[in-house]
């Protein structure tokens, strides 16, 4: 006889005194599943709804590694024009990283004439020389004849290398690729990292290396005779018209201000409305009910609504972004200190009545102790959550660094840029992050499990 | 000895008492004052990078809510449901009849109900991303149940840089791949879903009971097995409440997006009021609210009935 084995009263009895186990309603059975289902439903109205599988066929993936790629590194753009006479002229675009006059050592001169661009070390290469190119990579070489109307390559072109009408394309994966027709010869060389993230090209220490650079401000003659070194070094790097140190900077301590501001305003006139709508404290119903709805119409005004009313008002600025959150912040703490009076502990408010104090004075020690921590941790908790608000809102033009990281965005061609400002917004959103919760932990103590609200 | 005199100790004590409250008043005074002093400077820096300045402005602040409020409000509704109005003159403030979606003959659907309607779904299919993706993120990122260290602690980061990455940056970047609309939107607010509710859950399911764990143990349950069975049943009605809140806070997010260029009607809404078409804005303000109000109402319910009371708190 195995262990499985019951006898079949006793199973009865079993089953009778667990009905909940063993005769479970239709709901308890197939609930989960129908939710399942319905999710899964509601995906295919969705992927209609959205026309998703006509979007992922149209995407461009492509787009999406070279806007990553972007990110971090940067490209310069050498063209190599073939003269009639036989001379090969090295032009740059304008605004190049590089300055108004490079000489880069990845472009060598041949003895026997031509240039040789060493677009990553030795072993991609362009060599341009009367009438051809050679292009080196992967171990292959390839000559591209140049002398007639339209480049030809000479033999097999490989799987690398596209060959157009009156255009050979030649792609070097991340390190680059080299345009080639028959009168010139475009090479993109791309370099892992930020170009000019210090000193744009106009400062006079552009291009000087770090050690130069720190004893000239240490004991160098003056650049410029209006101001010392370390003022114009200083002055340089704020004003870098590549990466706009000093605007970055300036806009992102806005955003932090208006959260900040918003933040603190709203808790300051949330704070004494909350005594007045909470139904234990102030035994009015109207009173409670006008609060109380007021703090939802707020809230659910929503932040955009009031950010897009108030830039019309006061022009776009942090002004408009404080002003927003300073309105959604009202109706959401205003919310949460109501709900957080409601919920103290009606003993200590008894006892301090009881000795014959005053409504100022049994509030003062009868409630205060135990809501300040609670408010102060809430409100900790929702100026972190309005640095990140505040960024977005900025984006509609209340101002901050929201706004000039869409405008960067915009561009589809500044995606450096836009990833400093996306590492900036990171760093302090993981400062804040750190702050208020260590703040938090001191106000509340040990005692992890209040914490959450 | 009599009772109101005291021990040299119990001297001590009161000096002692009297010298911390003073010093933590004098702590308290140093922080308001600190406070303060940040708050005064902060407004004074708000106001000066603005482009429009606070006190200047002010006396104009009504005057800007004149152009909002229609010549005739029976235009709010003609807008609101797609209606032609007399005032139609040929220009975009009043061609209201112009953007209706027709399903089938005379049937349409109003073009703000269907702008609302995508925000509201960017806002679902967002939520359900971030759920089905943060369940299984948060028992590999919970102390109690992550099957090893390294993992835990990769899951965590990796939610903590989806939480705070700025969602407009991932809406741009695939609004160049995918083409701009809802679409790069929703991979936006999912991402952040994911980090958001990630963090919460992985909360819950470190308070989890362990007793049913350890039964599962007991008999040689693996990890799927200890996840389905000891915590699941556990966590599941707390996961969903959080979603719901989540689900409320992605409809006002959806539509943040939208206004920067992810479709939905934030993007409707930020037109209107930038060019100032009062009746246009009206309808749309209205329509926003009740939908934000009637979501919040719904999900609360829904939350009462999943886990009572105590979990009736608004949470971001």
């Amino acid at each position: 006889m195995t262990l499985s084995m019951i006898h079949e009263s006793r199973r009865h009895e079993i089953e009778e005194r667990y009905p909940h186990y063993f005769k479970r309603s239709f709901r308890q059975r197939f609930g989960f599943a129908l939710v399942v289902a319905g999710t899964l439903l509601y995906g295919v109205y969705a992927m209609w709804f959205f026309d998703l599988p006509r979007l992922v066929a149209e995407a461009q993936w492509q787009r999406f590694g070279i806007y990553l790629t972007q990110w971090v590194s940067y490209d310069v753009q050498p063209e190599l024009r073939l003269k009639d006479d036989g001379s090969i002229e090295t032009r740059y675009p304008r605004f190049s990283v590089l300055g108004d006059d490079p000489h880069p050592d990845w472009i060598v001169t041949n003895p026997e004439g031509g240039l040789t661009v060493l677009v990553s070390g030795t072993s991609r290469s362009v060599a341009v020389s009367r009438g051809q190119a050679v292009v080196n990579a992967y171990g292959q070489s390839v000559t591209v004849d140049l002398s007639g109307e339209n480049p030809r390559v000479i033999g097999q072109a490989p799987p690398w290398m596209t060959v157009y009408d009156d255009n050979v394309l030649a792609s070097f994966g991340f390190s680059g690729d080299a345009s080639i027709s028959s009168d010139r010869v475009r090479v993109r060389k791309r370099f892992l990292g930020w170009a000019n993230f210090v000193f744009d090209t106009h400062s006079p220490f552009f291009g000087k290396p770090a050690g130069e650079v720190i004893s000239l401000i240490a004991s160098g003659p003056r650049l410029d005779p209006a101001q010392s070194n370390l003022s114009l070094a200083w002055d340089n790097i704020w004003y870098n018209n590549a990466w706009q140190h000093g605007d970055v900077w300036t806009k992102l301590f806005q955003t932090i201000v208006m959260a900040f501001l918003g933040t603190l305003l709203g808790a300051l006139v949330a704070f004494p409305l909350a005594f007045f709508a909470a139904r234990n404290i102030t035994p009015n119903r109207f009173l409670n009910q006008v609060l109380k709805r007021m703090f939802d119409f707020l809230r659910s005004v929503d932040m955009l609504i009031w950010a897009l009313f108030l830039t019309r008002a006061f022009g776009p600025g942090p002004l408009a972004g404080s002003g927003a959150i300073f309105l959604t912040e009202t109706g959401t703490l205003g919310k949460l200190y109501s709900e957080g009076l409601e919920n103290i502990d009606d003993k200590p408010r008894e006892g301090i009545k009881s000795t014959g104090a005053s409504t100022a004075l049994v509030h003062r020690y009868g409630v205060m102790p135990q809501i300040v921590p609670v408010m102060v941790s809430q409100t900790l908790y929702q100026w972190e959550s309005n640095v990140r608000g505040a960024t977005i809102i900025g984006a509609v033009g209340a101002g901050g660094i929201g706004l000039k990281l869409w405008e960067a965005m915009r561009t589809n061609s500044n995606w450096a840029n836009v990833g400093y400002m996306v590492l900036l917004i990171l760093l302090v959103v993981f400062i804040f992050d750190a702050a208020s919760n260590a703040l938090r932990h001191r106000l509340m103590g040990t005692n992890k499990a209040s914490m959450r609200h | 000895m009599t009772t109101t005199e005291m021990q040299p100790t119990g001297h001590e004590i009161v000096t002692a008492w009297d010298r911390m409250v003073a010093k933590r008043r004098v702590y308290t005074l140093i922080g308001l004052g600190i406070l303060l002093v940040a708050l005064i400077s902060s407004m004074r820096f708000a106001d000066e990078s603005n482009a429009g300045h606070f006190f200047e402005r002010l006396p104009h602040l009504f005057d800007f809510l004149s152009w909002l409020i229609p010549k005739e409000w029976s235009d709010v509704w003609r807008a609101l449901f797609d209606i032609a109005s007399p005032n139609d003159k040929g220009g975009e403030e009043y061609n209201f009849a112009k953007g209706r979606v027709y399903v089938s003959g005379g049937f349409y659907i109003p073009e703000y109900f269907e702008l609302m309607l995508t925000t509201i779904n960017i806002a679902i299919v967002s939520t359900i991303v971030g759920f089905v993706f943060a369940v299984p993120m948060s028992f590999l990122a919970a102390r109690n149940f992550s099957p090893s260290t390294p993992l835990r602690l990769v899951a965590k980061r990796v939610m903590e840089v989806l939480r705070a990455f700025p969602e407009i940056v991932i809406a741009g970047l695939f609004a160049a791949v995918l083409s701009i609309g809802p679409v790069a939107a929703i991979i936006a607010v999912s991402l952040h879903t994911i980090g958001a509710l990630g963090k919460l859950f992985y909360e819950v399911v470190e308070n989890a009971d362990m007793k049913s764990d350890d039964g599962l143990r007991a008999v040689g349950a693996n990890w799927f097995e200890r996840v389905r069975f000891a915590a699941v049943p556990q966590v599941l009605p707390n996961f969903t409440s959080y979603a719901l809140l989540r689900l409320e806070i992605n409809v006002r997010t959806s539509t943040i997006i939208g206004a920067v260029g992810g479709g939905g009607i934030g993007e409707e809404l930020k037109l209107s009021i930038s060019r100032g078409f009062g009746a246009k804005t009206v309808a749309l303000v209205l329509l926003l609210f009740v939908t934000i109000v009637a979501v919040d109402q719904f999900s609360a319910w829904l939350r009462r009935k999943l886990v009572g009371e105590h979990a009736f708190l608004l949470q971001h």
